[in-house]
Formats: C-alpha cells, structure tokens, sequence
C-alpha cells in the first residue's frame, strides 16, 4: 500500500454499496462502522444499510453521546470505542494447545488466522496506530504470527474525517486528519444538500484493481477541491490541541512532578485508556488444563498496566500506586515508546479522554505538567 | 608501652593519628589473645574495653531460646570490637566469641574515657575513627534486616 | 552485540514453548533446586541470558541459564521455589518435560572485557544467573586479570553450589568471599553484609569490569561501593528482574522506563539504568 498516487475518481452511494458487494466478492469478510448499543462499532457489514447512516455523536471527557444529524451521511461521526485492535490483535487468542500421553508431550501451535478482512472507514489516526502496532508486533526481532497473518491479508478502506470529534487532537499528533498513506482505497465523503458522493483514490493495486469492478467517474476539480475542503474544515475543528514536539524530554524530567499526585487522586485505575487505546499493546497470558492434566492451553489476553497484577514479581507489584500505574501509562504512550519504537504511541484519536469514567484528559495532563494555562494552551 | 604502641602503629583504626595522641591512649592498652571458643565479652557483663583485632576473627552472637546460638556478624583483622563502652551503662549487648586465634589490643574504657573527656581534641580524633565503621554497620544491618535475600529470584 | 544470542526468533510462533527432557535434578537447598534440560535443538547462549520454563498446565517463567555456555547441549538452571510455577517445576524428576522457550535476553559483557579484573557480586539465588560467568572465566583464565566473586545469602543453609565453591575456594587465583546474614555457632566464614567483603579483594578499579546480581535493593548498595572503589559506572553491569510474560518484547509487562528487561536486558550497564533506579515505582 502506498500513497495516492492517481487522479480520484468519484463514486455515488450506489457506487459504494457495488464496492462492498466488490470487495466481498474478492473474498473479504467486510469490517465496518455500525450502531450497537448506543454506540459506533466496528462489525460484520453487509451492505451500506448496515452503516450508521445519519448518526453523528457528541464526545468530551468521560461523554459519548450519538445523536441525529440533519442529513444521510454515512460516516456523520468520529471514532467510537473500539479501533481496529480488536481484528489484528485479538483480545483473546488461544496460542497453543498442549497434549501429554504418557511420556510424550506435544505442543501445537494456534494456526494464524487464514480469512482476510476488509476494514471499511479507517480514519487516518487509525491507520497510523496499525502502523504503529506494526512496529512492535511484526517491525522487531520477534514477528507474532497471528498478527502479521491478519495484517498481510487485511484490505483498508480508509476514509478522511468530515467531522472532528470533540476529544480529537489528530492534527497535534500529525497523525490526520487527511489520509496519506497505508491503505488500499480511501474515501472522502461529499455532501452538499443535492449531492451525496464519494470521492475516491487508491493506495495500492488491490484498491485499483477494485476500483476498476465498480461504475466510477473521474472526479471533477470541483469536487477535488470539496474534498479538500472537508478535509480542511475537520483539522481546523479538532476537539483538543496538544504541543507534542518534545513530550520525551517534558516528562521524563518530571517522573517526581505533583501533577502525577494530583490525578492520582480521580484516577479509578479501570484500565478503560488502555482497553480503547488503538495503540495499546500489552498482553497477558493464561494457561489452563483439563482434570485429568492431559491437556493444556495457553491463552493471551489484552491486559492493563493499570492492573495490579502486571508489574508483580516475587513479594509484591513494583508499580502498587495509582500515581506510578498513571505515569507508567502516560510516559509509556508519549516518552519512551519514542525511545523504544522510534515514534509517539499517541496518535490523537481521543478515545481516552472520552472513554475515561471521571474525564482525566491526557492533553489537559500535559498542559498542567508543562506549567501552562489549559485555556491558553487551546488558543495554540 | 613501647611494644603496644607499635602495634598499634600497624592497624588502620590509628592510620594518621600524631604521635602525642598514638602515645597518649597507649597508656589506656595491652595486647590480648583469645584462643578459639573464647569470649571477649558476654551479654550483660560491664563493657568495660574494646578491641582493635589484629589477627584472627570474632563472632557477634545471640542466643535465641529454642533457635540456639546464631551469628549476626563477623568481625575480621583490621576491625574494631565493641561500641558499648562508649555509653553508660558499659554493658555489652551481645556475645563476642573468637571463632580462630585471635590477637588483638585491649583498650581500658574507663581510661580511654577520661582521656577525651579532658582533651576534646583526642575526643574528636577517636570520635571520628568510631562512627564510620559503627555507622557501615548500621547500614549493613539495616540490609539485612530488610531480608531481601528473601526476595530474590534469578 | 556478541553477548546476545537469539535463537528462537526466527521460529514460526515463538511463543510456543518445546517440551524438553529433564535429565538431572539435584536440590541445591530446602528452596533451590537446579535441573538440566537436554534440548532437542541445541541453541547457543551466552552467560546471562535466560529461557522460559513452561510447567505442564501451571504457566510459564523466566529464568536465567545457570550452567556452562560451552555446554549448550546441556541446559541448566537453578529456581527458587516462590509460586506456582517454580513450586510445579521444584516436583520434577529426571525424565519428565518441561516447555522450553529461549535463550533469550542480552547477557554479561564478558567478551568485552578480556584482560580486565573481573568482579561478581551475588545476592540470594542472584549466584545463578553469574555462574556462567565463572565457568566462562575458568575456562578462559589466561585471559582475564584478577578475579573476585562475593556471594551473600540468609544462611549457610541457603548457600547453592556448595561443593563448587569450595572449589572454587581453592582455586589459584580466585578470590571468593561468602557473607551469610546470620549463623550458627558452626560456620566459621563470614557473617555480615555482602559489600563490605569488597574491601577483601584485591583488584585495579581503572581496569575492572563488576557484574552484580542479586534483588534491586542489594544491586543499588553494591554499585555504590563499587563507584566508591573507583569502578566507573559504565563498567558495572546489573541483572534487573520484573515482571514478564513473553521474553520477546509484546507482552509490554517488563518494561522499567524506554527499556524492555526482556530484550534490552536482563543486564544492563549501570549508567544506563542509575537515573531510572532512583524513581520509586518506575
């Protein structure tokens, strides 16, 4: 997958629904936004009647509220709870299964998965957690098979945002919201009253190819331009803002700052950031085996370092304060995973900020850590 | 005299002290051998010397009932022996048992006492020749008592 | 970097462990036992590095390769019985299987340093991770300058290796100094804390290399008498423990600031990780 790198074409909302039926045809399971539980999630789509046409929602810190929009778009909203993750690193794997008979004991590993999904409306902020996640699952010494086989087979239908969300700061991140790179097709949704078009580039030969099965038209510079006005508009709107150019440094030298005391307090320790993080990684591993002790499994599981469990070693957790898991995770996201993985682990989507319980809002943690006003550090 | 100061020329408790001062707390020793199995002092009884170990090793011991003897520390040539002198009541704390041949010279507490008490000077000399090692040793059995043996794993 | 050695990262899922054979067992003391694993694959490793042990249905740890490098055939490590898993392998016996996973890690410099004095100063169990080292430096001693090793434990009852140091006690030209926290009135050796040991030894601290390993409380006290030695701390080198479920890097659990324990470490120069150690909680 590379960037854009032909003229775009545009697409009606028929058009759409013939490049789902096409990419479902070439043998994609088809991801997608739907309305579940007072919420966007990403599931099984089937045609563009499974998209939350219409919706929009209203997110700050600790709110996620869906509400109507004035008109049909289909992708009127900014992300929900849940990324893509959930796809490529699954919450719960099963990674082997052992079997003892007698003297002999076998270990069989879990096949990596062999379907291949097509992730419909990847926001740019998305796309660059998948790269991020890339970089630690598949980019080191160590590749995790399950991972690299979902990624490899994955097809992205990106989409540039039409809409900021409220806790949104993808612009500070330099992470969107304009799609650059990493997908297969990206869209841009147009709506103007009497017209409701897509337009669409492609990233790769799979997109081309794909673009290729379905009625398109070359788009006009009219709609070119709409386009980058949409795209335009968003990155003027975002939510949150936050200055991110030297955040190793910041906390690093302020490992002892109160601010860590301070939000200690309101704090729940419920790991929610990190469960909806697209770029949280961290594993644990549980292993079972049947009453006769024949048979034994390995699971992992997504885990927290918010838990008191995961710094335990021998006599007790390294990290038992709220104050030191809060900073474990903060520093982790924005400081050393520079050092470890050669970029931020930040990517400005918001999620926890809307998704925490009592509002604790990352950028707002910065700004009282770097000694500036919140108010000034908005009108940046 | 002449013999004790010698020796006491040659161990590292007297490095850098001015003669006078040399002199002056050789009037308060004697030279001392514990033969293996034999106690300096014993829990309870007036502390009433210390010792500067020249040769040999002695054992800091307690006896917990039920658990026997048990060693807390060794202490080697080179080292001193005894702080329990330097405050009333002089009663000695623990069991000090030569575990080798142990030579060693024997201060006279009282003595010693008497000579810093009149001049403040040799005092702080002596003062300062007592505290790092007690204070190692404090630190030390603070690392112990932390256990954290207890908490290793390779 | 020489003193790495990974062998298992080009398997296909290197999280599946392979049950190996348990071919000596041998109770080191009421806590300790040491077992050797005859690997399938032999794999080389270097002194320091450590393979996770996988105990039919109970879980998986990481522990350090306490044998001879020279020796990979032969895989041996020594475990303190704590949990469930170190309890579950403490109850094996010749013949039976355990899931092998490894080497993995980055090891003691002991490459680096030849012709250096070489300094180890073990805490506890902290003697098996280093032993390696010794094995190494016995096999190479032409090679190296003064060699010391302090080893503390609770009590002589606790001492593991027992019949190697005391050859090692008569080894020519190696210093070996064994501290135990307390007694009976039958140990005649040393009782008291580890470092002040290091005033027995002799060796040139412009051209000694230490390695300590031993818990962090202990690691901390030592590198700052080495430092006050005159060791520069670029050339003390200590093993870090923390939590870890994978050893390549994913699970995210050992983590102590920008450093993965399990891939950056377990050994780590003493400069790079001083600053960290004095957060608390890090």
């Amino acid at each position: 997958m590379a960037k854009a790198d032909e003229a775009a074409a545009v697409i009606t909302v028929e058009g759409l629904q013939d490049l789902l039926r096409a990419i479902r045809a070439r043998g994609y399971r088809a991801i997608g936004p739907t309305l579940q539980n007072q919420a966007i999630v990403y599931d099984d789509i089937e045609s563009i009647d499974d998209l939350p046409r219409g919706w929009t929602d209203e997110q700050d810190g600790g709110l996620y509220r869906l509400t109507r929009r004035e008109d049909e778009a289909l992708f009127g909203y900014s992300v929900g709870p849940q990324s893509w993750k959930k796809f490529l690193h699954e919450p719960r794997l099963r990674l082997w299964t052992a079997e003892r008979r007698g003297e002999d004991t076998s270990v069989t590993p879990e096949a990596p998965p062999s379907d291949r999904l097509a992730f419909i409306g990847v926001r740019a902020c998305e796309i660059r957690a998948i790269e991020i996640q890339d970089r630690v699952l598949v980019g080191d010494l160590y590749v995790d098979p399950h991972y690299k086989a979902r990624r490899e087979g994955a097809l992205i239908v990106a989409l540039n945002c039409g809409k900021a969300g409220g806790t949104c700061f993808c612009v500070s991140m330099h992470a969107g919201p304009r799609v650059k790179h990493g997908f297969d097709i990206a869209l841009t949704e147009l709506l103007d009253g009497t017209e409701h078009v897509f337009l669409v580039e492609t990233g790769s030969d799979e997109g081309r190819a794909i673009l290729e099965q379905i009625p398109h038209d070359l788009a006009s510079s009219r709609e070119v331009d709409a386009a980058e006005a949409v795209i335009a508009q968003t990155a003027s709107s975002m939510g949150r803002q936050m200055r991110s150019d030297d955040l190793n440094e910041l906390l690093m030298n302020n490992l002892e700052h109160p601010r860590w005391n301070e939000v200690a307090t309101r704090c729940l320790t419920c790991a929610n950031c990190t469960l909806v993080c697209p770029t949280c990684f961290c594993t644990s591993v549980e292993d079972a085996s049947d009453l006769t002790g024949e048979r034994a499994e390995r699971w992992r599981r997504w885990d927290s370092c918010f838990t008191m469990d995961f710094s335990y070693i021998h006599g007790g957790s390294v990290r038992a304060s709220t104050k030191s898991r809060y900073r474990q995770w903060m520093t982790h996201k924005l400081a050393t995973w520079i050092d470890q993985f050669g970029s931020s682990g930040c990517v400005g989507c918001g999620r926890c900020i809307t998704w925490c319980p009592v509002g604790i809002d990352i950028t707002e943690e910065v700004c009282a850590i770097r000694g500036c006003d919140a108010s000034a550090e908005e009108s940046v | 005299m002449k013999d004790i100061a010698e020796l006491l020329r040659h161990h590292p408790f007297a490095e850098g002290l001015d003669e006078d001062t040399m002199a002056l707390i050789a009037g308060c020793a004697k030279n001392v051998v514990r033969q293996p199995g034999d106690y300096f002092f014993r829990e309870g009884a007036a502390a009433d010397s210390f010792y500067l170990v020249r040769h040999g090793a002695v054992a800091l011991e307690a006896f917990v009932p039920g658990r026997g003897t048990f060693t807390f520390l060794t202490i080697k040539a080179g080292e001193i022996l005894g702080a329990d002198w330097l405050i009333p009541p002089y009663r000695s704390s623990f069991d000090a048992r030569a575990i080798e041949l142990t030579r060693a010279i024997s201060f006279d507490g009282k003595c010693l006492r008497d000579k810093c008490e009149a001049d403040p000077r040799v005092g702080y000399e002596m003062m300062k020749r007592f505290i790092p090692p007690l204070l190692k040793r404090l630190q030390s059995a603070r690392m112990q008592a932390l256990g954290m043996y207890d908490a290793a794993n390779a | 970097m020489p003193q790495t050695l990974k062998a298992c990262a080009t398997l296909p899922h290197p999280m599946a462990p392979i049950m190996t054979p348990v071919t000596r067992f041998i109770r080191e003391s009421e806590e300790v036992f040491t077992f050797d694993l005859a690997p399938e694959q032999v794999a080389p490793f270097m002194p320091g590095q450590f393979n996770m042990l996988y105990a039919f249905g109970v879980g998986e740890i990481p522990i350090s390769i306490s044998g001879d490098s020279h020796a990979p055939e032969r895989l041996t490590h020594t475990i303190r019985a704590v949990g469930p898993v170190s309890a579950a392998l403490g109850k094996l016996k010749a013949g039976d299987r355990v899931g092998l996973r490894g080497p993995f890690g980055v090891g003691w410099p002991i490459q680096e340093y030849k012709g250096f004095d070489v300094l180890l100063i073990a805490g506890g169990i902290g003697l098996a991770p280093l032993r390696p080292v010794i094995y190494w430096l016995l096999r190479h001693r032409a090679a190296y300058g003064r060699v010391g090793v302090l080893y503390g434990a609770r009590t002589p009852d606790d001492l593991i290796f027992r019949a190697e140091l005391e050859e090692w006690r008569r080894t020519p030209d190696f210093q070996l100094g064994v501290a135990v926290e307390r007694a009976g009135p039958e140990w005649t050796g040393d009782v008291g804390y580890v470092t002040p040991l290091l005033s027995k030894l002799r060796f040139d601290p412009a051209d000694t290399v230490a390695m300590i390993c031993g818990p962090e409380v202990m690691f901390r006290a030592t590198a700052l008498a080495l430092e006050d030695a005159g060791i520069a701390d670029s050339r003390i080198f200590v093993s870090m423990e923390r939590n870890m479920k994978c050893a390549i890097g994913h699970c995210g659990h050992c983590q102590f600031g920008p450093h993965f324990i399990c891939k950056d470490g377990p050994v780590h120069p003493y400069d790079r990780v001083r600053n960290l150690l004095s957060y608390r909680e890090l």
